[in-house]
């Protein structure tokens, strides 16, 4: 169990964790995951955090007292999930449901289809184009979200220091 | 960071190193693991080491911030557009078969130009996170204290 009070050493446990899951992803043949996993995960979100915590005070606050309701919600969402992996279908298993569905069709046919050897981005910006449009907005709203918190300048002049209005 | 010279050698050397990798997983995505959420964040991580060596001034000198407003609305404006005129031209909605005689070709010409599309929107709001990030911690210290 590791327990970071220290936001940063938060921020870089996370960063080492999402390069790790990217070599892993690697080494599992995953090269599209891998590439997003190191370029977002342990890359752009790394700058990000860091760039935030330069905003925020770096030591978590000292919570008064546990909140033991938080914390019953939070074993038993746990226990229940983990009750939950014990149906998964066995890992590897040619039979499983994702080998079978139309996982099939997008491996005999892609090339056919469209002349592309990457099958990952075939169902990404064809196959399953609308999913893929979805991310872009969210990538957009996220963008219209921060603006909206962030984005509007305080008028300063040179004398006067600008207004505070938080 | 604009005075150390070991960083500054180093991402003149890295910058445009690591742009042309960006384009490459933009526009090489169908042959090799990329596409355009991968390539959008990679040429912002480039824009952002320019903006940490030197500072964010000359950074949106580069790429201005109404720039970034702009473009990232005509990524998903690009994306919109590619499955409406398969709609016009007589397909379903971001069925890419009409755009072009040969499906084959028509499908590649789809799948480049809906990753682009990603690709711009995702790169340019990485770059106005930065932007807006930098800013806010330079208003709080003109203003005074962190809290």
């Amino acid at each position: 169990m590791v327990r970071a009070r220290d936001l940063f050493t938060a921020v870089m446990l996370f960063a080492i964790y999402s390069l790790l899951s990217a070599a892993l992803f690697a080494v599992l043949d995953a090269g599209d995951v891998a590439l997003t996993e190191a370029a977002v995960g342990a890359g752009i979100s790394t700058i990000l955090m860091l760039a935030l915590l330069a905003l925020v005070p770096r030591h978590e606050a000292e919570a008064p007292r546990p909140n033991w309701p938080a914390m019953a919600v939070v074993v038993l969402t746990g226990a229940v999930l983990i009750y939950a992996t014990l149906d998964f279908p066995e890992f590897g298993n040619p039979d499983n449901p994702i080998q079978t569905h139309v996982a099939p069709y997008y491996v005999q046919e892609t090339y056919n289809d469209m002349g592309i050897p990457n099958m990952v981005a075939a169902v990404l910006a064809s196959y399953r184009s609308i999913d893929t449009m979805g991310e872009g907005f969210v990538i957009l709203t996220a963008g219209l979200a921060v603006y909206a918190l962030l984005g509007t300048r305080r008028r300063r002049t040179p004398n006067k220091p600008a207004e505070a209005e938080e | 960071m604009r005075d150390n010279g070991i960083l500054r050698v180093v991402a003149r050397f890295l910058i445009p190193l690591i742009m042309l990798f960006a384009l490459y997983i933009q526009f090489h995505g169908e042959y090799s693991p990329g596409g355009g959420f991968q390539a959008g964040v990679v040429f912002a991580a480039a824009w952002i080491l320019f903006a940490l060596i030197y500072g964010l001034d000359a950074a949106l000198d580069i790429i201005p911030e109404r720039a970034m407003y702009v473009l990232m609305l005509v990524g998903v404006l690009i994306y919109c557009a590619v499955g409406v005129a398969g709609v016009v031209l007589g397909g379903h909605f971001l069925d890419y078969r009409p755009l072009l005689d040969d499906p084959q070709y028509a499908q590649q010409f789809g799948i480049v130009t809906v990753e682009l599309g990603i690709g711009i929107t995702v790169a340019t709001v990485t770059m106005l996170f930065f932007t807006l990030f930098v800013r806010r911690k330079a208003d709080m210290e003109e203003v005074g204290g962190n809290d």
